[in-house]
């Protein structure tokens, strides 16, 4: 690691999407929330395995079975650093964060949920984070409560303190807010909903990517991401889970590789973390992830924190100055994410004006509708940073604003 | 930005700040609601239709981009006074008109105020925002009461 302030010259020169033009113009990439981009070094990586080392994991005695089982395993590594979990059969592959989620739900959830039992989630969740929850809740007769947030996007703490009860089982909180670009408190969190007994999940989805992620400093018992938020690969993720707890649950899926011996009789499952591994996974999905963390944690995460915090407040000291601009969203510890909405003009012609003039945004809820439901909109505009992003990109996104207000006031 | 124009052309821009026929309408035989879920975006469609099938009035209420608010004014006014047929049959030749489809409207229909529409054909990421209007009154004339998704 360097303590270098990050050189988002050299590093926009590793993503080979970036040097293209969109309209004429050159790419100003501001969806990073909703996935970022690849640098070449994990395309690379995806590219390399294909062609030199595929083959299915775990089953052959064969020399590409055999590397590719290596390489896959490699990555498990490499995760267990990234969070600080402490032990490698915490890491669960998985499809991504959704799946990690429904996993939970759907093997601890059942498992734990029952009348008169409560789950907890925030209103400033992405619908990821919801619809599971309500589904085990349904099925086991469970409650599901929502934990409100503050005009500004912080979360009502004092509101969660008196929800929090000896019924509450589960809380599912995200890290950072998807829309909102808050970042929760969650070592205070956890600590709270394990003083009545509760575990807690949290959805580190947007987190991952932009901060420092300590699991045992944070004793959570489950979090969940995807790779391709973290400039990997699309369709994986990864699930880490209290030992203990992944011990107790009942597997979820069943297939090959989660089982040690089939019988009609009685089947024996796996260990941990195969247990929860069935079927033939995405292996060129853990190579790139692997090589992902690697380029994240060769540049650091602090140092990426650090910069896009800058880019934040670059952004939000010009948002400022647009007249009929509405940031939503403005806690004071807040990352990546700025979303806003334009006095009278709709998200998505904002959103396919900003295309014209090569600027990428989401344009949309977010798939966080409760939260525009709490603002009363339909939709809302999100630029979202990655590393790769500098002045010039948020310069950019500015100036198609102003191109935006012009073009739908003539 | 000259070809934005072509989408964002200055009637679109008149509909959208002031969309004909937005209203609560005093009384009607037929409604559907419509929604667009990737973006949030709602329209209800209210008609009264004679004993004759004739479109006596049509209002729509609801919230949405510039394109769906402008494309869902300008069918109102298209589609007040003619038959469900003739509804019909202007809803096929937008839809083809939206999606670059096939030529020219027939002779017979008046396409004076829709072909303003015309540019979202360059912008398919913006089609169902066109025609998510005219999903609805197809649902309010056939189905009556049924609620509508663009997906």
């Amino acid at each position: 690691m360097t303590s270098a302030a990050l050189d988002v010259d050299s590093v926009r020169a590793d993503f080979p999407i970036l040097k293209q033009q969109v309209h004429g113009r050159p790419l100003v990439y501001l969806d990073s929330g909703a996935s970022a981009q690849k640098p070449e070094v994990v395309i690379q990586a995806v590219s390399d395995y294909y062609q030199r080392d595929h083959s299915n994991v775990h089953r052959g005695v064969h020399t590409l079975s055999q590397r590719a089982t290596a390489a896959y395993e490699a990555v498990r590594e490499k995760v267990c650093t990234l969070l600080n979990a402490a032990r490698t059969s915490e890491i669960i592959y998985v499809s991504g964060t959704t799946a990690a989620i429904n996993l939970v739900a759907q093997t601890y959830g059942r498992a734990n949920l029952s009348v008169g039992s409560e789950v907890l989630v925030t209103e400033m969740e992405h619908h990821a984070n919801i619809v599971p929850w309500q589904i085990a809740c349904e099925l086991s007769g469970a409650t599901l409560k929502v934990v409100p947030f503050h005009d500004n996007g912080v979360l009502d703490l004092d509101q969660y303190r008196t929800m929090l009860s000896d019924n509450t089982r589960i809380v599912a909180v995200t890290h950072i807010s998807n829309t909102l670009g808050t970042i929760n408190p969650m070592t205070e969190m956890i600590r709270l909903a394990h003083d009545v007994g509760a575990v807690v999940l949290v959805d580190g989805a947007q987190a991952v990517p932009h901060m420092t992620v300590d699991v045992q400093a944070l004793d959570c018992d489950f979090y969940a991401f995807s790779a391709h938020k973290l400039y990997g690969p699309t369709g994986f993720g990864i699930l880490y889970g209290k030992e203990s707890l992944l011990e107790a649950m009942p597997p979820w899926q069943g297939g090959g590789d989660m089982i040690k011996q089939v019988r009609f009789a009685q089947t024996t499952y796996n260990d941990l973390p195969y247990k929860f591994e069935a079927g033939t996974p995405h292996i060129a999905g853990a190579v790139g992830l692997g090589a992902a963390i690697d380029y994240v944690s060769g540049h650091g995460l602090g140092q990426i924190a650090a910069h896009e915090r800058a880019l934040l407040d670059y952004a939000q000291a010009q948002a400022s100055a647009v007249s009929g601009l509405q940031v939503f969203g403005t806690a004071p510890d807040k990352a990546a994410v700025l979303s806003f909405e334009l006095d009278g003009i709709h998200a998505h012609d904002v959103g396919t004006v900003l295309d014209h003039e090569g600027v990428a945004v989401r344009a949309g809820h977010h798939c966080a509708m409760p939260v525009m439901e709490h603002f009363g909109v339909a939709a809302t505009v999100r630029a979202s940073f990655g590393m790769y992003n500098n002045y010039d990109d948020v310069d950019a996104l500015f100036a198609g604003i102003a191109r935006t207000k012009d073009l739908m006031s003539a | 930005m000259t070809d934005l124009r072509e989408l964002y052309q200055d009637v679109i821009l008149d509909h959208n700040r002031h969309p004909r026929n937005f209203r609560m309408p005093q009384c009607h035989n037929h409604k559907a609601q419509g929604v667009n879920p990737l973006c949030g975006d709602e329209v209800q469609i209210y008609l009264q239709l004679n004993e004759a099938g004739i479109i006596e009035d049509i209002s729509f209420q609801g919230r949405g981009c510039a394109i769906s608010t402008a494309s869902a004014s300008i069918m109102t006014e298209t589609l007040k006074g003619r038959s469900v047929d003739e509804a019909d049959t202007y809803f096929s030749a937008f839809h083809q008109l939206v999606t670059g489809e096939g030529g020219r409207a027939a002779a017979e229909l008046d396409f004076s105020k829709l072909e303003v529409l015309g540019g979202v054909a360059a912008y398919p990421a913006r089609v169902k925002c066109a025609t998510l209007a005219w999903h609805t009154v197809q649902a309010a004339l056939h189905q009556n009461n049924e609620k509508i998704t663009t997906e």
